[in-house]
């Protein structure tokens, strides 16, 4: 545990990373992540790493790919635009099991959008992002600690399962400045073993291949599946999630990241009126808590998404909940942030029993088949 | 019997799958020979491209790495920058360097990347079927310049040594062919000397190769040599473009 420091999110995400054993970073410069490549920059060649500004994101996740194929610990980051480029490479480094860290601290879209926070990148960080059937670890964290801490944690499940690892941050988690600890202390990357699929020096042994595809009739199908039984205990053993007053809570709010702040600070405000209201915070984006969700739907009467998407998260959130209680939405999009008073008049609402937002198909609509 | 030649331990015995005619296996064979020759074989990485040489991380009797099309040199950059002893090379056709990775082979020449570059230069598209690439000729028929390509239209093909001699960070530039055997001992001496320079910390070199395409020029093994000797070499002059190797 190192000693409580002022730091800004992006550089905590960068010395985080560095701690963890980062010892290879590429990235290109966009706003408003530039003070991880700045920090990586400045602090890498200390460390003994390497560090390269990219001429694209398209290169800069290809680098990553190269350096993770070695088996050190690599990482790149970006913002939103970026992150939709790097996902040719993000396809690759799934399709060959290869472990890396790649962070998307996301700003407001489609195109180039704007440059302030938002959720908006959650379908594309939790269901694969690029072509093929694949996942990756979505890492949410909500305060400059945990914007520290995750890399380590990251590089940990990467590196398990063999699955590349995403940090979802945003805008505002980037840029913001708080009080924070490393929870761990700095790993010398010299003690992490080279793993036996490493490309590199091969004195010694045989020839090892790093690739992602599979031509002969059907290999490609047996692969998936292959993969897939991976994806299935990180789903039964990973879920990592937070609950706050949930056990009388009438209502519960889903947030995760910067959302999941303002959320608390609507529930607190609730709370001193007497309203029972909770705060369910996944932390893994993928995998993503259904269990525990479709358990609390069993005792709360409604949840609340708040979201800095149009409803993005709240689409897994009505998985879980099946159509047994309403799912309701509280959406502030480009750039807008939610904010604790509008939350406990969503609250109030939603407890008013008022319809559904957002909906395409309401299930408690459905009539049956005359 | 005396052997007077033997197959290089740096290649395996998987068959190729390249077409008769085609230059891919010449080249091959001189890659694993240098290989060979300069005792790096444990030392060597390919990064092979998407493309008909796709399947070359079978071939070669080192460890390998397949990746995206284009992104060979930022893949090659991340390998050597994280394992800076290891030998890394990445092989590229004309569609995969000149097209769609152009960016990522200039700037690693840019960065001077202390990587070697095998790019063979066919004028066409083979994996995909003979479409055009950036390299085709000027009247040269291709699947999708049916008339041949129009410079009016598809503008013309691209010498990538030239263009490269103008980058400070290109220290070793040199065009081949593998037409004949006194250019494919040419070709070889240049292969050598490009990774032999990575050995030495020299910074980029590239080895651009003509080759000959049979199957997607619609001509046959005699014919295309002689295109490669009439046509190609005219456009891509052979020689040594950089060397700044000791």
């Amino acid at each position: 545990m190192s000693e409580k420091v002022l730091m800004k999110g992006n550089e905590a995400l960068a010395e985080g990373a560095l701690r963890a054993g980062c010892r290879f970073f590429a990235g290109y410069p966009i706003t408003p992540q530039n003070e991880v490549p700045e920090y990586m920059s400045a602090k890498m060649p200390d460390r003994g790493g390497a560090f390269v500004q990219a001429e694209s994101e398209t290169a800069a996740v290809n680098m990553i790919y190269g350096a993770a194929a070695t088996g050190i610990r690599s990482m790149t980051s970006s913002s939103s635009p970026g992150i939709s480029l790097k996902q040719e490479g993000i396809s690759y480094i799934a399709g060959a099991d290869l472990p890396c860290l790649i962070a998307n601290v996301m700003r407001g879209g489609p195109g180039l959008g704007n440059i302030a926070a938002a959720q908006a990148d959650y379908f594309q960080a939790t269901r694969g992002g690029g072509h093929g059937d694949y996942r990756t670890f979505v890492l949410a964290p909500n305060s400059v600690e945990e914007m520290g801490n995750f890399p380590k944690l990251a590089y940990e499940l990467s590196e398990k399962y063999r699955i590349p690892a995403l940090i979802l941050a945003d805008g505002i988690l980037g840029q913001m400045m708080e009080g924070m600890s490393f929870n761990f202390e700095p790993v010398d990357p010299k003690t992490l073993k080279t793993p036996d699929w490493a490309i590199g020096p091969a004195k010694g042994r045989e020839k090892r291949m790093v690739f992602s595809y599979y031509l002969k009739d059907g290999e490609l199908e047996t692969a998936l599946l292959k993969r897939e039984q991976r994806y299935a205990v990180v789903e039964e053993k990973e879920v990592l999630f937070e609950e706050r007053y949930t056990d009388d809570a009438e209502i519960i709010i889903v947030a995760y990241g910067i959302s999941s702040r303002a959320a608390l600070a609507g529930i607190e405000e609730a709370r001193k009126e007497g309203i029972k209201v909770g705060l369910f915070r996944p932390i893994t984006l993928w995998p993503f808590p259904y269990k525990r969700i479709c358990e609390l739907a069993q005792k709360t009467k409604a949840f609340l998404c708040v979201e800095m998407s149009r409803g993005q998260m709240i689409v897994d959130v009505k998985l879980a909940v099946n159509g047994k209680i309403p799912v309701y939405l509280h959406s502030r999009v480009g750039g807008a942030m939610p904010d604790g008073g509008d939350i406990v008049t969503a609250v109030k609402s939603a407890l008013s029993g008022k319809k559904e937002q957002l909906s395409p198909f309401n299930p408690s609509e459905c009539k049956g088949g005359k | 019997m005396q052997p007077i030649t033997k197959k290089p331990q740096s290649l395996t015995n998987v068959p190729y799958h390249y077409c008769p005619g085609c230059g891919h296996g010449v080249v091959h064979k001189l890659i694993a020979e240098s290989i060979d020759e300069l005792g790096i074989r444990e030392r060597a990485v390919l990064v092979a491209p998407v493309g008909c040489a796709v399947f070359a991380d079978s071939y070669f009797n080192c460890d390998t790495i397949q990746g995206a099309h284009g992104r060979g040199p930022a893949i090659a950059t991340g390998i050597k920058r994280a394992k800076p002893d290891s030998i890394v090379f990445s092989y590229q056709g004309d569609g995969d360097l000149a097209s769609i990775g152009m960016a990522e082979i200039v700037h690693a020449a840019v960065r001077s990347e202390n990587i070697t570059v095998i790019f063979i230069n066919n004028a066409i598209y083979g994996m995909t079927g003979g479409q055009m690439a950036p390299t085709t000729l000027v009247g040269q028929p291709a699947t999708t310049a049916p008339k041949g390509r129009d410079a009016a239209l598809q503008g013309y093909p691209i010498n990538i040594c030239e263009m490269f001699s103008a980058i400070k960070g290109a220290k070793y530039l040199e065009r081949v062919a593998v037409d004949a055997p006194a250019n494919i001992f040419k070709a070889k001496k240049a292969i050598k000397k490009a990774f032999e320079n990575q050995v030495n910390n020299v910074g980029f070199s590239m080895v651009e190769v003509l080759s000959q395409c049979p199957t997607n020029w619609g001509t046959d093994a005699v014919k295309s040599l002689e295109f490669v000797q009439k046509d190609l070499m005219t456009q891509y002059p052979l020689g040594v473009f950089k060397n700044e190797g000791k």
